[in-house]
């Protein structure tokens, strides 16, 4: 079985113009086993924890996170996740090779689902997961294309 | 109230208590994960039916000081584990959710 693998890296930003120091975690999401649904989150949240990140940015990074994960679980067979940590903000980007998201508007909506029964059953499929990554985050970008994948970048000020 | 203290109250049940001293200071019910995600905060009790592995992430996430599984559900098979291994107290009773949540309510 394919766990979620996490690399740390310690370096320059390539990221924005600021060249600022970051620090890089990246897992692989494993889309196959709903029972380790949310260990890349879990980890992250740690790896923050140890950085000591404020607590309410480590919370909204994990719940935003998380419900990342589980989307990429539940629609794309798994996907990878990046999480860079800057000294005044933390940036997800959650990568998959899904179907891609037909219409942002309404998975945007809340209590808008089209996860399958099993999933409901799980406590999973509220219709939350995309509202509650906007709700936790200060900015959201969704990159989609039917057939190709999702990405999805979240940052988080503090 | 710290978590053993409510494990040892009558109606509770520990199910796995590696961190019994953490104190309990208010409660939060619910069985959509999603929704608990968005709304459980640090140090409550969170009072659910759902014993799924997936329990274990969210509070862990969330920081609850304690999951409380209602209406006798006893958690599946690897949650006592892995609840373990993070540092999730679970406690069990065969109060429906109401009941234990206003219980818990006036005890802390």
């Amino acid at each position: 079985m394919r766990r979620a693998a996490c690399s740390i890296q310690a370096g320059s930003s390539e990221t924005g113009s600021d060249m600022s120091e970051s620090v890089r975690f990246r897992f692989n999401v494993d889309g196959s086993n709903f029972t380790t649904a949310g260990q890349a989150s879990v980890q992250v949240k740690k790896n923050l924890r140890e950085l000591g990140i404020p607590a309410d940015a480590i919370r909204r990074v994990s719940i935003a996170m998380y419900e990342g994960e589980i989307n990429m679980v539940i629609h794309a067979h798994g996907g990878e996740a990046e999480v860079i940590v800057f000294e005044d903000r933390i940036e997800i980007i959650l990568s998959d090779r899904g179907p891609g998201i037909p219409n942002i508007e309404l998975a945007m909506k809340e209590g808008y689902s089209t996860a399958p029964d099993n999933i409901r059953s799980l406590g999973f499929g509220a219709g939350m997961g995309l509202p509650n990554m906007k709700r936790y985050t200060d900015d959201m970008k969704i990159e989609t294309e039917l057939g190709k994948g999702t990405t999805i970048t979240m940052t988080v000020r503090f | 109230m710290t978590v053993k203290e409510l494990a040892e109250h009558e109606g509770f049940e520990p199910v796995c208590l590696p961190e019994p001293e953490r104190v309990i200071e208010g409660g939060y019910c619910g069985d959509l994960l999603s929704w608990v995600m968005g709304r459980a905060k640090t140090a409550q009790a969170w009072v659910t039916i759902m014993s799924n592995v997936n329990i274990a992430a969210v509070a862990t996430l969330c920081d609850v000081a304690v999951i409380v599984l209602s209406e006798n559900v006893s958690p599946d098979a690897g949650v006592r584990e892995t609840a373990e291994a993070r540092g999730i107290n679970i406690i069990k009773t065969p109060m429906p959710t109401f009941e234990a949540a206003a219980l818990i309510s006036t005890l802390i």
